[in-house]
This record gives C-alpha cells, sequence and structure tokens, in this order.
C-alpha cells in the first residue's frame, strides 16, 4: 500500500472548516499541540510505516515562503 | 557509604610467567576483568581454550552501575554455570508505573511469556554479577585470573602480539595469539593502537544514586517525566537486591556534577521525590554524562575489542553490559574454532559484522529512548508531552512512550554464516537468531531446551517423521551434536540406542512447545551455533544440507 494522494475525504469541504474551526480560538502554542495530539492520532490509525513515511516525505518538501 | 555490600578483595599473586627469562606464550590473553572480561575467560573454559585474564585492580565494580540483566545475558551466564545466583539474589518485578508531571498517566504488567526456564530480566547491582563470574571462575583450572596485572603497553603484528605487564613486583612480558581487550569504555589499548570509539555524547548529566529505604516500597518501577519535583527532568526508581533502591536523576547540562554529588544536595531532592516521611540511607551516588559511540572495526591485526572498550551505550534500555556480553559470546566460539584448527580464519572477521549490527541497534535504541527522556528542540518536546498526557487514557500512545526498551538481543539476519531457509517455514526462529527455550523432558526429568545447546554446534531433528531419513542425518554428520526430539520419549530414546554414536541425546517435547515455538514438523531440523544461534533450519532437511550449513556456519564459505 501507498500514500493515497488521489482525493479521498468523502467531505472535504466540511472536513477543511472543522479544522480549521478547532483552531480557530487556540494560541499558537495550543495549536501546536492539538496539532500534535492530531497527527499521534492519525499516525495510529494509518499504523504502516511505510505510508507515514512517504506522508512526511511530502510534507517536509516545503518551498520557499514568499513574503 | 555503602552499608549492603563490601567489595571482595583478590589478592595479587606472583606468576611464574615473571621469572621466565624469555616472554610466555599464551594463546589468549584477555584484558580486563568486567563483566566481558570476565564472560569471556568461562567461555573459554568451556571450549577448552586456556585465558590468562589481567585486571589492574584488586575487586569487583565500585559502586553499582548496571543493574539490569536481560534474559539473553542470563541464558549465556547459564551456559557458564553462573545464572541461578545471579537469579536467587536479583530482584525480578513486572509492574511499571510511567508519571508525567502531577499524575500518573499508565501503569504496565510486563506479562513475559511463561515455560522459559529464565526470566524476562533481573535488577541485579553489577557487582555482584562480577563477584560470582569470579566465584565460578575459580572453579576452571584452565583460567588464569591476575589481579593487580596491569597491560601498559602492546606491540601487534598480523601473527601475533607482545604485551608488557606491570605489577608491584615489576613489569614482564608475555605474548600471545590473540589478545581481547575489554578494558572498558576509556580504554587505554585502544588509543595506543590509534583506533577510535565514534559517536556522541548526549548533552545531559544525571545523577545515580543508590539508597536502602527504611520502609517497604513496592517491587515497581517508576518513571517520571517532568514531575512537580523535580521540574523539566526525568526521574527513575526501581528496586535492586539487598533493598536498595538505584534512582536515575536528570540533572541537565548545566548542572555541576561536583556540587551534584555531594550529600547534602542529593539529599533534598531524594526526599522530595520519595516523599517527606520516607526514611532512606544513600549507599553510593555518581554524576554520569552518557554517550553512545563504537569502533568502525573491533579487530586490528590479532587484538579484538569487546564490551565497553568495542561499543558504548546510554543505560536507557540497559544495552551496555548485556550488549557486551553478546559480544563476547559471539567471538570466543569463533577464536576457539580457529585456534582449534577447526575453521579458518577468516570467521574472525564475522565478529566484527555481525556485532556491529548488534552495536548499531543498540546505538539506535538507547538513542531513541534517550531523545524521548531529552528531546532535542521544542516542537519534539511538544510531541513527547502530549505522548504522555494522550498515555492517560488512549493506550495507543502508550507504546509510544519510550523510557528505555527491555534489551534484546539482535539477530544476525543476513549474516554470511547463515543458511538461508529453503522451505517455509511458519514462524519459528529464523537463521541469525538465538534460540527460544522450552521446557523438555530427558529420561523423564524435567529439563530445558536451552541448557542442551550451546558450546558446539548441536543438530537437532524432530524425528517424529516416517521413514528412515533420521538416522543418515546422524551417521554422515559424525561430528555433530545430536539431539533427537519427539514428542514420545520412547520413541527417541530407542533411535539414540540405536545410532549408538556417543553425541546422539533422546528429548521428549510432551507440551509441544518445542514444536511450537520453533515451528517444527515431523522430519524438520535446525542447527544450532555453539553461541545457540539458528544458523540453518529445513522441513525435509539431507545429511548433506546439514553438512553444508555446518562448514559454512564456521567459515568456509567466505
Ligand atoms: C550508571 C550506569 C548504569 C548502567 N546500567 C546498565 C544496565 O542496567 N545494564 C547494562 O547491561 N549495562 C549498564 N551499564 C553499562 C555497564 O556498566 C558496562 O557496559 C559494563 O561495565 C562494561 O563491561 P566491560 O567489561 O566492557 O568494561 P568495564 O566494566 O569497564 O571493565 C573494564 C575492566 O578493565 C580493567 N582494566 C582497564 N584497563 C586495564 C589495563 N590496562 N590492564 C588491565 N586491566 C585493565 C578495569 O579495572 C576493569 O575491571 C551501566 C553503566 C553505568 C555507568
Amino acid at each position: 500500500m501507498h500514500l493515497n494522494t488521489e482525493a479521498n475525504l468523502n467531505d472535504a469541504d466540511a472536513f477543511y472548516a472543522e479544522l480549521t474551526d478547532l483552531h480557530r480560538d487556540l494560541q499558537t502554542a495550543d495549536s501546536e499541540r492539538v496539532n500534535a495530539r492530531l497527527i499521534l492520532l492519525l499516525a495510529n490509525h494509518i499504523g504502516d510505516n511505510r505510508i507515514l513515511s512517504e506522508a512526511m516525505a511530502i510534507a517536509k518538501d516545503l518551498d520557499p515562503v514568499q513574503n | 557509604m555503602q552499608k549492603t555490600y563490601k567489595n571482595p578483595v583478590y589478592d595479587y599473586v606472583r606468576s611464574p610467567d615473571q621469572d621466565s627469562s624469555g616472554r610466555t606464550h599464551h594463546p589468549v590473553i584477555i584484558v580486563g576483568g568486567g563483566p566481558c572480561g570476565l564472560a569471556a575467560a568461562l567461555d573459554f573454559a568451556l571450549q577448552g581454550i586456556p585465558t590468562v585474564v589481567l585486571d589492574d585492580n584488586n575487586t569487583v565494580s565500585v559502586g553499582s552501575r548496571a543493574i539490569c540483566f536481560a534474559k539473553r545475558t542470563l541464558e549465556i551466564m547459564d551456559r557458564y554455570g553462573a545464572a541461578e545466583r545471579m537469579v536467587d539474589k536479583g530482584v525480578t518485578w513486572q509492574l511499571g508505573k510511567v508519571f508525567f508531571q502531577d499524575e500518573q498517566v499508565y501503569e504496565f504488567n510486563l506479562l513475559p511469556e511463561d515455560q522459559h526456564k529464565l526470566p524476562a530480566f533481573i535488577n541485579l547491582q553489577q557487582y555482584y554479577f562480577e563477584e560470582y563470574l569470579v566465584d565460578r571462575i575459580a572453579e576452571e583450572n584452565s583460567i588464569d585470573l591476575r589481579w593487580l596485572h596491569k597491560v601498559t603497553e602492546l606491540e601487534t603484528n598480523p601473527e601475533g602480539t607482545h604485551i608488557t605487564v606491570e605489577t608491584k613486583d615489576g613489569t614482564y612480558q608475555l605474548s600471545c595469539d590473540f589478545l581481547l581487550v575489554a578494558d572498558g569504555a576509556n580504554s587505554k589499548i585502544r588509543t595506543q593502537l590509534g583506533l577510535e570509539s565514534k559517536g556522541q555524547v548526549f548533552q545531559d548529566r544525571f545523577l545515580i544514586a543508590d539508597v536502602v529505604m527504611k520502609a517497604d516500597f513496592p517491587t515497581e518501577r517508576w518513571f517520571w517525566f517532568d514531575p512537580p519535583f523535580h521540574r523539566n527532568q526525568s526521574a527513575l526508581l526501581h528496586r535492586q537486591a539487598d533493598d536498595v533502591w538505584r534512582i536515575d536523576l536528570q540533572l541537565g547540562w548545566d548542572a555541576d556534577p561536583e556540587e551534584e554529588k555531594k550529600e547534602e544536595n542529593i539529599r533534598p531532592r531524594l526526599q522530595a521525590m520519595l516523599g517527606e516521611d520516607v526514611e532512606f540511607e544513600l549507599e553510593w551516588a555518581s554524576v554520569y554524562t552518557f554517550q553512545c559511540r563504537k569502533m568502525d572495526d573491533y579487530i586490528k591485526d590479532r587484538v579484538i575489542f569487546m564490551g565497553d572498550a568495542a561499543h558504548q551505550v546510554s543505560p536507557f534500555g540497559a544495552r551496555g553490559a548485556n550488549g557486551g556480553v553478546q559480544s563476547v559470546e559471539n567471538l570466543a566460539w569463533k577464536v576457539s574454532a580457529i585456534l582449534k584448527g577447526e575453521a579458518p580464519l577468516a570467521l574472525l572477521e564475522t565478529y566484527n559484522t555481525e556485532r556491529q549490527h548488534g552495536a548499531a541497534e543498540n546505538i539506535l535504541n538507547s538513542t531513541r529512548a534517550t531523545d524521548f527522556i531529552t528531546p532535542k528542540n521544542h516542537i519534539s518536546r511538544v510531541f513527547r508531552d502530549e505522548t504522555l498526557r494522550l498515555a492517560k487514557d488512549q493506550p495507543f500512545a502508550r507504546s509510544l512512550v519510550n523510557s528505555g526498551r527491555l534489551s534484546l538481543p539482535c539477530t544476525y539476519e543476513g549474516s554470511p554464516l547463515n543458511t538461508a531457509d529453503s522451505e517455509d517455514f511458519n514462524g519459528g526462529v529464523v537463521p541469525g537468531a538465538v534460540c527460544k527455550d522450552a521446557p523438555i523432558k530427558i529420561n523423564g526429568e524435567d529439563a530445558w531446551l536451552m541448557n542442551q545447546l550451546g558450546n558446539r554446534f548441536v543438530a537437532m531433528v524432530d524425528i517424529d517423521a516416517n521413514g528412515e531419513v533420521v538416522p543418515n542425518l546422524v551417521t554422515e554428520n559424525p561430528d555433530l551434536a545430536w539431539i533427537l526430539l519427539s514428542k514420545d520419549a520412547n520413541k527417541a530414546q530407542t533411535l539414540a540406542r540405536q545410532l549408538s554414536q556417543a553425541a546422539v541425546q533422546a528429548i521428549s517435547d510432551p507440551q509441544g512447545l518445542v514444536a511450537q515455538r520453533l515451528a517444527l514438523r515431523p522430519g524438520s531440523a535446525y542447527l544450532f551455533r555453539p553461541d545457540q544461534v539458528v544458523c540453518g533450519r529445513w522441513q525435509q532437511p539431507t545429511a548433506a544440507d546439514i553438512h553444508a550449513a555446518h562448514r559454512r556456519a564456521l567459515g568456509y564459505d567466505l
């Protein structure tokens, strides 16, 4: 199994709204904590180190940010 | 400070070698009488090779140092005839608790698989471990253990080594075929040869203290992350023999080791940790900085490094002495086989390759635990703390909490000494891994599988097969020790008698646990090295298969 990078969410807009709502009233420090918890929970659900490595490889490939 | 243990004092004895006009030659000389040097001497004795052990001191470890000795180490000690006292004296625990800040986040029970002779590990002070080895060595005439004989100089060449030994009576010279060096983490001999042990020093300090509790305290391992009595640091408490408790307190990099070592500074910290009413006495304390490092090559000519001199780990996960003793047993049978002319010199290099793999795995485990305990940056700290918070209600997070994993032996996967499986085994023990123990019966008496293996190559065949294959396997491989395994004791004994070969032993497996743990089918066979590692296995073996695997494991295919 590989990381699925095709659209897979059954309601993408609703998920995105919920994710940003989750952080709406949080200070940066708490957002960081929430994100950490979320990553840990989701990683465990996925369970397969190979898929997680593929996700991490894509995630760390940061484009230079334009200011 | 120390009240529960008095270090034995071993006398300096003058050796006849000191009166000889030339330099006396010995096949094997071992430098260092720590856990690794002592273990090596016993291993050689069991292989029939005499050794000289030189130690610059006159006692065992001063202060406790290592306390956790894992099952594999105990199995090795059992092979040496030294495990029983260790297990009797040591403490076994199963319950652990993990605390984060003000509260307990979870507790666990190790629940090791039962029906093994030896426990998953014991907690025992290093000085007892060494003392029992010294006592065991006294029973072996072939070991010449010399206290207060210090190796000061050496000269190596591809054929052998010359050394200079210093004593209170002056210096003398020795030569040897193989010099085994176990002179500890700061090996002077390594430095003298211009060799290095490379790796990382962790930028942290730890106070390690042993205390005697006056009152009862549970036999559990308690680990605190960021506790209220010791903010931002970690603390560990567990029990050893004699009601002595080991305490590890993380101090941080800025701590002043000389100040922290003072009893007046240690006491308040421990009092805060144990509770105001708990009465205790301080036995021993020291401040450490830990390192993980190893040599790129443990062998230089015929000088071979073992133990901390070859590879060193931080204590989280207890892999220092445990890993060291595994290196020793990997080496001893190989050097012995070479000295006896049973194996080519090329076999020696596999000590390096197999134990580089072992050390890399130990360093990886130890580094991961250290990084969890001391997060390297802000975001690692966030992940660490959230893991701990989640662990309270979410079982999955507990598997991520790493305060040191139990030391397990590595598998020599891909070792050139292994014969790869050619048939399907559904589980069992893969080539390169240490055999698993199981209860058996011999002549109606209870016994253990592990005690039948080791010191020599042993082939084991499950004879509950039909056909005439088994007698051929045995008669055509007379240089192996054979185990005939059956569910039916009579059947095994009858066949063993018919074969009338000296090294054939009948054992029965009444509970079927050997068959289960090794995934045996009727007719299957395993070949074990002298260090109890599997080097080949077959569902339908031929005599030639087993012969070839034996040669391969001795290094003839290298
Ligand atoms: C605080 C602490 C906790 C630890 N906890 C654990 C644990 O729980 N489990 C575990 O497995 N490991 C643990 N370790 C590691 C363990 O103590 C070491 O791995 C182990 O002692 C290494 O054994 P060794 O024989 O290689 O070397 P050492 O024990 O260092 O012995 C070296 C010997 O060589 C002698 N020597 C030195 N130079 C010469 C010379 N020139 N000539 C003659 N003799 C010489 C010395 O006197 C000494 O006796 C811990 C270590 C520390 C510091």
